[in-house]
């Protein structure tokens, strides 16, 4: 439920008045601490009205709407596939996936503006180049085939790292993503068999599909963010109970799910130095270049300036639309409000 | 009237194709058999139960539905429209004036194209002569060269602006409604199943694009402006919806389809309730030539439709 | 028109400019059950609002009804008076039929 902090209006006040309800703010954080503390000790929830202190909004606020924005970019990649669909299924496919991510974004938005953000200045954000999204949507779908990696390797990495984010210390953020995994377990699938049926379709359409694998790898990799030790943010986050597992952890357990995936699939993973260490029992994967993702992430990957041109183009375009509609529903509340009081 | 208390659970409800474990303590409730209140959940999902493209393909693979060759005719029509319109609407999705439109657009292109991949299925049961297979749906999407598709003129014109968009949605699902509520009576069973699906739909599509002339037509002095002109550009193509022809008359005379002239009078008093509270007038414009339903069509579909095939042409005989 | 499903008077919550105000959304998964919150989405007014809510939210069969209310129509009991509002019917025990135990062990009671 979107509702913020009633706000106390500071009516004017003598010194001593001001200094008792700066005790008052005081003694309230204290407690309001000791009652996060403990909701965090209990592994419970927080609720959008509970106090929380500024940094646990504020990075709530950071992720859930980046999360947002990558559902949003993320459409664009597959849009980009549905008036090409080579089967009419795979159309109709495609089409409830694109959509389904306009849902999620939507679901996520919807959780970000419990904690007091309007959607519209996270989207004006998104569009301004300051909030981030994940960089994985800004390489190109190059190929019929690059639908069925996104499919199944990016959406399972994000299924791998929601899946965990269910559980999320913050009520409307978990309830956001029970909803999201739900629709989402769809979409791992599909992309799995299209990828299938290439690699078991003619010689071509099976290269088709090994390249995209190749293409997607170390992006789909990445997308469970930097090594731990690298990602300070990232145990903040788990002492919070908003993150259930490292970087490093999700992505070990993601290679091997993969690892066993692929041997259906008849294909190959781009990489020799994957391997089952029997001492630590978890997966390896060879080195991959941060660089690189650093570069995409701050704006200099081959897509960046078109997806977020494409973006802006909508909401420029879609202005004089909601503006009609805003006046319209100004102009019959009007005539309500007449007819009520001619009655 | 029903006996059946209102409040009777189902003993046990299908979780459908979408359960999975979320790892969350308690959501698993959700989908479990229970009843009263503490089933109460806002995310059970299920597939339903309706009519499938696929149940008509496997009908029309098995031989339990065969059209005859007027009604396959008949059907190319009705799906070709469905799928042009699909396609063009396709394109909203990630280009809405809001995020919530995306999302309406979406599943209004996902009603079309199941509707379409329906009639197409059908229609493909006619090729089954001579021991020769019939076509699928997809032959006939994708491997019809473009004086061969039915649809008519005013499902290619393109989405224009958002106004132009809706003006076309306008028209076209007023049209269908009418079409689709007659057809559920069609005294063939394929084609009566399939409206009865489809009607339900384009109900709803009614309702959406009515809601939109409203707001557009009444919204600011912009909007208005560029509703009116939408007008100016969709009705020409409003007059092909209602021709008769041969074909029709045929299949009027065995009631298994009507004549699209028959629906013209509900289509107008309909319309023209919403376009008078909308205060817009109807268009007095000259009907466009069409051609459609023999393969004549506006210079529009020969590019969508070389972007709707160029990947399966590509690759002939591959499956995807 | 057909609009009988939408309130007829649905208080218009504020708008600005381009901006749809937010609205909170109630799904009845299947009859007899209650409506339960879902989520929110912006829309212009409560007609729209419960098209983009229909659309939104029971994309999977997941509604046979829908309540849509304007975000700031709700009010809410204040979190930090959770301990007067809510701690005073603990140890009420004899609201619980649990509480009688001398009439253990008889029939339909």
């Amino acid at each position: 439920m979107a509702s913020q902090p009633l706000q106390s209006v500071p009516a004017e006040q003598t010194p001593a008045q001001h200094e008792q309800s700066l005790e008052d703010a005081a003694r309230r954080d204290a407690e309001g601490q000791a009652y996060f503390d403990k909701v965090m000790a209990d592994d419970s929830r927080i609720e959008p009205r509970d106090w929380m202190p500024p940094a646990y909004r504020k990075t709530l606020v950071r992720q859930i709407s980046q999360h947002a924005h990558s559902e949003i970019i993320g459409m664009q990649p597959e849009a980009n596939w549905i008036s090409r669909a080579p089967s009419l299924k795979r159309k109709a496919i495609l089409m409830a996936k694109v959509q389904d991510e306009a849902g999620h974004g939507l679901y996520l938005y919807s959780a970000a503006e419990t904690l007091g953000q309007p959607r519209d200045q996270m989207m004006q954000d998104l569009m301004d180049g300051k909030a981030k999204y994940s960089s994985i949507f800004n390489y190109p779908a190059r190929t019929w085939a690059d639908m069925g990696a996104i499919g199944w390797m990016v959406d399972g990495a994000a299924i791998a790292n929601q899946v965990p984010l269910c559980r999320a210390s913050y009520g409307p953020y978990g309830r956001a993503m029970v909803r999201v995994c739900k629709e989402e377990s769809f979409h791992q699938r599909q992309g799995f068999e299209i990828l299938l049926e290439l690699s078991h379709g003619t010689p071509e359409q099976k290269q088709m599909a090994q390249e995209a694998v190749n293409r997607w790898y170390a992006p789909a990799l990445m997308m469970f963010g930097p090594p731990d030790q690298d990602s300070p943010n990232s145990q903040q986050s788990m002492a919070w109970n908003i993150k259930r597992f490292g970087n490093d952890e999700l992505r070990a357990r993601f290679v091997g799910m993969m690892m066993e995936q692929v041997k259906v699939l008849e294909l190959t993973l781009p990489d020799k130095d994957i391997r089952f260490n029997e001492e630590t029992k978890k997966w390896e994967h060879g080195p991959l270049d941060w660089d690189e993702f650093h570069e995409v992430l701050s704006g200099r990957g081959p897509c960046n300036a078109q997806r977020l041109e494409r973006r802006r183009e909508a909401h420029e375009n879609g202005a004089w639309v909601r503006e009609a509609a805003v006046a319209y529903a100004d102009k019959q509340s009007r005539k309500q409000a007449q007819k009520e009081f001619a009655a | 009237m029903s006996t059946t208390p209102e409040t009777a659970v189902p003993a046990e409800e299908t979780a459908g194709h979408g359960d999975i474990s979320v790892g969350v303590p308690g959501a698993g409730a959700e989908f479990g058999a229970g009843s009263g209140d503490a089933a109460a959940s806002a995310t059970r999902i299920t597939p339903g139960n309706a009519l499938r493209p696929e149940d008509i393909a496997l009908a029309v693979s098995r031989g339990t539905a065969k059209p005859s060759d007027d009604a396959a005719e008949y059907a190319l029509r009705l799906g070709d429209d469905a799928l042009i319109l699909a396609q063009r609407l396709g394109h909203w999705i990630s280009r809405g004036p809001e995020l919530e439109e995306d999302i309406a657009l979406g599943n209004i292109a996902l009603d079309q194209l199941g509707h379409a991949r329906s009639f197409l299925s059908y229609a493909g049961g006619a090729y089954a002569k001579d021991g020769k297979p019939g076509k699928t749906e997809d032959d006939l999407a994708y491997f019809r060269r473009e004086p061969e598709f039915r649809s008519v003129e005013i499902f290619e014109q393109p989405n224009g602006d958002f106004a132009v968009t809706i003006a076309r949605q306008f028209v076209v699902s007023y049209y269908q409604y009418e079409l689709y509520r007659r057809l559920t009576e069609s005294t063939d069973a394929t084609l009566a199943g399939i409206a009865a699906k489809a009607v339900k739909e384009v109900d709803y599509h009614r309702d959406h694009s009515a809601q939109w002339v409203l707001r557009l037509a009444l919204g600011t002095d912009e909007s208005r402006e560029k509703m009116i002109h939408a007008f100016q550009v969709i009705w020409p193509y409003v007059d092909e919806l209602f021709r008769d022809d041969e074909l029709t008359a045929r299949l009027a005379g065995t009631g298994a389809a009507v004549e699209p002239s028959s629906l013209r009078a509900d289509f107008d008093r309909l319309t023209g309730e919403v376009l008078a509270e909308a205060e817009l007038d109807v268009p007095q414009v000259k009907a466009a030539p069409g051609g459609g339903r023999r393969g004549l069509h506006s210079e529009h579909l020969g590019y969508l439709l070389a972007e709707m095939q160029v990947l399966a042409r590509e690759y002939p005989g591959a499956t995807w | 028109m057909n609009d009988s499903t939408a309130p007829a008077a649905a208080p218009a919550p504020h708008t600005a400019g381009n901006v749809w105000p937010l609205w909170e959304v109630f799904v009845r998964s299947s009859r007899g059950l209650s409506h339960v919150h879902a989520g929110s989405l912006h829309a212009p007014d409560a007609v729209m609002a419960l098209r983009n809510a229909r659309d939104l939210y029971t994309r999977r069969n997941e509604g046979v009804s829908i309540w849509v209310v304007p975000a700031d129509a709700i009010a809410s009991s204040d979190p930090d008076s959770k301990g007067a509002f809510f701690e005073s019917p603990q140890g009420k025990d004899y609201r619980h039929a649990t509480y009688y135990t001398k009439s253990e062990g008889v029939k339909h009671l």
